[in-house]
This record gives C-alpha cells, structure tokens and sequence, in this order.
C-alpha cells in the first residue's frame, strides 16, 4: 500500500472541510478502501478518518420512519431492535451481505459507497477498465462474465453494484443525507448511483468532497411480508448473482402495496416504477398472485441484455422475483 | 467566517427528517477529467497508542500500517495470522472492544485507546478459555494456522448468541433469540476459512461451549 497521510474527524463539517485539501479520501469501516488501496486498485494522498465523527446513530424519526447513521456498522444496523421489528427486509439483506468480521467494520454509507467486484476492475493486471483507466476498454465485454450486469449496462461497462444492503434500501424507497461544501442535499437512493454510460468511472452522483451522513427510511408497512432472497456460488460471505428484495403491504389478506428491487443484474439496484401494479388487489397464495408476480418479472427484466457468460441470469431472476414475492406473502416477517 | 460557520449541514439529521426532499440534480455526463496519479506523499511514522491485551504501548508507526502488521511486525504477536491480508480467509481476526474484525482490513491507527484483544490475551492466568479447551479436545484443528482466527471469532459468536443477534440463517429476525444450531453456527462462522478441512470439528467444539451457556 502506497504512503499517505491521515487526519482524523470529529464531527461531519470537520471531514468535509478536511477532504478539500487535494487528492483526499474518507474512510470509514475501510474493508473496501483498503483492500483496494493494497492492490493499486484506488489511491489518496490523504485518508480522513470518519471512525470519530459521531455518525452512528440509528433514531426513530418524527414522522415514524428510521434515520440510520452513516457510520453505523452493518451488523449494529442489523441488529437494532427497531431495524429487526419494522424493516426486518432490511435486516435480512445485510445479514446477508459480507461476513460477521467484515459487517462489525464495514458501515452504512460505506455500503453505499463500495465499488464492484468485477474482476477486471479489482486487479491490475487487467490492463482493459474503463471504470479503473477510463478509456482503455472493458475486458469483461468479451472475457469472464458471468457476474455481470444484464440491465443497464453500456458499450463501456457492464459492472455490477455488490451491496445487498442496496437493494433492500431500494425496496423502501430510502433517502441518502449528504453534506458537502454547499451544505445539505438529499437524494433519493433510486439516483444515488448512475449507470455507466460513457462514464462508467464515475459510480454514484456524490459530488468530491461530499459526505454521506444518514440514510432515512420512511415508515414502512412490508413489516410483516418482506423477504430478501439472495442467490449465490455459496451459501455464505459470497456476492448475489441475482437478489431480490420484495415488500408487500396486505390488508384483509389482499396486497395494497408492493415494491420489488433486484440486485446484482445491473450497477444499481434495479426498480421500474409501477411494475409492482398487477400485485394489487391480489391474493398472496393464489395461482393468480403466481401469475401477476410473473407479470412483475417481466417488466423488470425488460430490455434484459445478456452476455456470453451471464444467459442464466435472466430465467434466475425472473424465478427469483416470483419465488421472493411468494416468500413474503406467505410468512410474517420473512421466514423462509 | 470560520470554515464550520461556511458549512450548514446539520450535525444529526433526525430532527429535519420531515422535510420535504430536495430534487437531487440530474447528472450531466460532461467528461471527467482524468487526472495524472498523484505521486504517494511519505507519511512520517506517527506516535500510535494501542492497548492490546490489556497491556499499552506507544508505538511510532506510519498510518498505512494495518492492525495486524502492527500487532505481528511491532508487536511480535504473531499469534494473529496473515493468510489472505484481504479479509477473505478470516486468520487475522481479532477482536476490538469485544467485537471480532479483520486485523488485515483496517489501520492501526483507527484503533487508538480501543481495547484489543489477539489470540494471546483468551487464555485467563494460564488457564485456556473454554473454547480453546473444546478445541483441543473436538479435534477441532490440522495445520493450526487459521486457529487463532477461529478462537477469537468464535469467542466473538459466543457473545453475539448472548446479546440475541440474528444471522442470515435465522428463521425470522424479529424473532428475539436465535438457537445456536449447526446451521447458525456455520452461517455465523462463514468468514473463517480452515485450508484443512476441519470445519465439523471446529462446528462440533463451538456447538459445545455455546450450548453449555
């Protein structure tokens, strides 16, 4: 790991103010950062250290919903009692994620922050990536990929976004805080992350320098039918080939609201707005909720483009959309 | 003005959770200048306090070097391993106030005043910690080179079973305490690669300890 210098904050105006001296990058848990750093993967003259500047707190907010912390660990998120009790979806996905070492480490807005693991990305010896060495190609196009993005992806990317985490945040529809030099800004988590296009380097709207202080839930009513279901080589500390986060809201046995969000099929988890309708007014259970969940599937997966590597990824996460959809209608707070 | 006067982020965003949302900018894809790598500055070795084992020490270290660089190479507490120095194997766990963490993946100096505890510091007096004692005697090791990874993530499990943490596995996470099943312990030890093979062994003896509790 190359040399750098290190400041440590204390408080979120402090970091921000830190990271405008150049080349300078926050960390927070670091099993991203560094691990990158060691293998020349990513650089930065200076690290600020946001492991002391107070932003771990997970509270109950005003209007019923939740504000997590951005450096609130994965694992205390996971295990908050109000976290487990109303967006146990929540619970579920980061539970999922990563190992018990790294979760104790790694932390909310790191989560959000962490870049893919495609291959050719993580090692340097793939002289072809465009999102480490913009312009010098895209080695997955034509090489391994069978972790690889089938929706959103461009002539100049085809990376996934890793995080579990993500994509259950998508399926609450979760609000990212920010800070930065011009104060605050709030962006919805749907635009938090871009997709490649011609600049596939460039993997959130974050502009330099700013941070990432909470992310806010509003009040959720998929408590008692959600379930994220992750699929994957292993059955632990492995990313999803294809996940699947689904909230339903029943009343009287009949579904009045739903959201589904997939992961690991694009560089950011996958929602079309509306593709939940045919659920409504349907009973989980019933061949007809089968059917409508299939429906959801396929708008989802329009326009689904696949590669050499990556075919099975289409039928794996139509069926996982289905199965995922039949999980939370059929048991309270997610049970498989 | 002073630089916190220029800032105007609140420092907790509960009380303004309320608020309307701002309409997030759309991105305009103008192109991003590559910049030239910045050649690495050198960062002076810098005075770092860790306390491990209950025992302080002042030690003068660059801010790049790990924990377990720190406790290996400074220290010459090589009871803490260097396997994959990725976070992917696990023989560098440690625990830090009480919480197992990858030495490999993070500073040494992200861990001053924290209360660190290696492989070394398990055993109380001269007396092996009940896990280490059910080790020994369910086999539960080959080589012995991911052993002290296991020992003190699985210390760290103990504690976890106690404090009702759920896992991926657990039947339903608002459920308050999960049972310390094979599944659970396996799920919850996933972080922790054993080259030999001892994995039902190592099941078998933290099964042992957790259900005596």
């Amino acid at each position: 790991m190359q040399s750098f210098f290190y400041d440590r904050a204390t408080h979120a105006n402090q970091a921000v103010g830190l990271a405008q001296q150049p080349d300078s990058r926050f960390i927070a848990g670091g099993t991203n950062l560094l691990d990158l750093m060691k293998n020349d993967v990513m650089h930065a003259s200076r690290l600020i250290d946001l492991n002391r500047a107070g932003l771990e707190a997970i509270a109950a907010t005003a209007d019923g919903g939740l504000s997590l912390g951005a450096l609130a660990r994965n694992s205390d998120t996971a295990n908050h009692p109000l976290v487990r009790q109303r967006y146990p979806l929540l619970s579920q996905a980061l539970l999922a994620g990563a190992s018990a070492q790294v979760r104790n480490m790694a932390t909310n807005g790191g989560n959000l922050m962490q870049r893919t693991r495609c291959y050719y990305f993580t090692d340097p010896a793939f002289t072809r990536c465009n999102k480490r060495v913009p312009g010098s190609g895209c080695a997955a196009m034509e090489g391994i990929n069978r972790i690889h993005a089938i929706l959103g992806a461009s002539a100049a990317c085809i990376a996934t976004h890793p995080s579990d985490l993500c994509v259950a945040l998508a399926a609450l529809d979760a609000v990212v805080v920010v800070c930065g030099p011009q104060g605050e800004r709030r962006i919805p988590i749907q635009e938090f992350h871009r997709l490649p296009g011609d600049q596939p380097q460039v993997d959130t709207v974050l502009a330099p320098g700013e941070l990432i202080t909470a992310i806010l839930l509003g009040p959720s009513p998929f408590a008692e039918h959600s379930h994220y279901l992750k699929v994957r080589d292993r059955a632990s500390y492995a990313f999803a080939l294809v996940s699947v986060a689904v909230g339903l809201a029943l009343a009287g046995g009949v579904v009045y609201q739903a959201a589904v969000a997939l992961g690991g099929v694009a560089a950011k988890p996958w929602r079309i707005p509306g593709a939940e309708a045919p659920l409504l007014g349907q009973r989980p259970g019933t061949r007809e909720f089968d059917r409508r969940a299939a429906a959801v599937a396929e708008t989802l997966l329009a326009g689904a483009r696949p590669f050499k590597g990556n075919q099975f990824k289409i039928p794996l996460a139509h069926r996982s959309i289905v199965r995922a959809l039949q999980l939370a209608g059929r048991s309270p707070g997610g049970a498989a | 003005m002073s630089r916190r006067d220029f800032l105007q982020c609140a420092a907790t965003t509960v009380s303004a959770a309320s608020l309307p949302l701002a309409v997030a900018p759309v991105f305009t894809p103008t192109p991003v200048p590559t910049a030239a790598p910045v050649p690495a500055p050198f960062a002076e070795p810098v005075t770092v306090v860790l306390v491990v084992n209950g025992k302080r020490h002042e030690l003068g270290l660059e801010p790049r070097v790990t924990l377990l660089d720190a406790l290996r190479e400074t220290l010459g507490l090589t009871g803490t391993k260097k396997g994959c120095d990725h976070g992917q194997c696990g023989a560098c766990t440690v625990l830090v106030d009480g919480r197992r963490i990858n030495a490999c993946l993070t500073l040494a100096i992200m861990h001053e005043g924290e209360a660190i505890t290696t492989v070394e510091g398990l055993a109380r007096d001269g007396r092996l910690a009940p896990l280490q004692a059910a080790f020994i005697e369910s086999d539960a090791f080959q080589c012995g080179y991911c052993t002290p990874g296991q020992l003190c993530s699985a210390t760290a499990l103990l504690a976890e079973f106690r404090a009702g943490d759920a896992s991926a596995v657990s039947a339903d996470v608002r459920q308050p305490q999960p049972v310390a099943t094979e599944a659970e312990i396996r799920e919850r030890m996933s972080g922790n690669l054993c080259r030999c093979g001892a994995y039902p062994n190592i099941v078998a003896a933290v099964r042992t300890v957790a259900t005596a509790r």
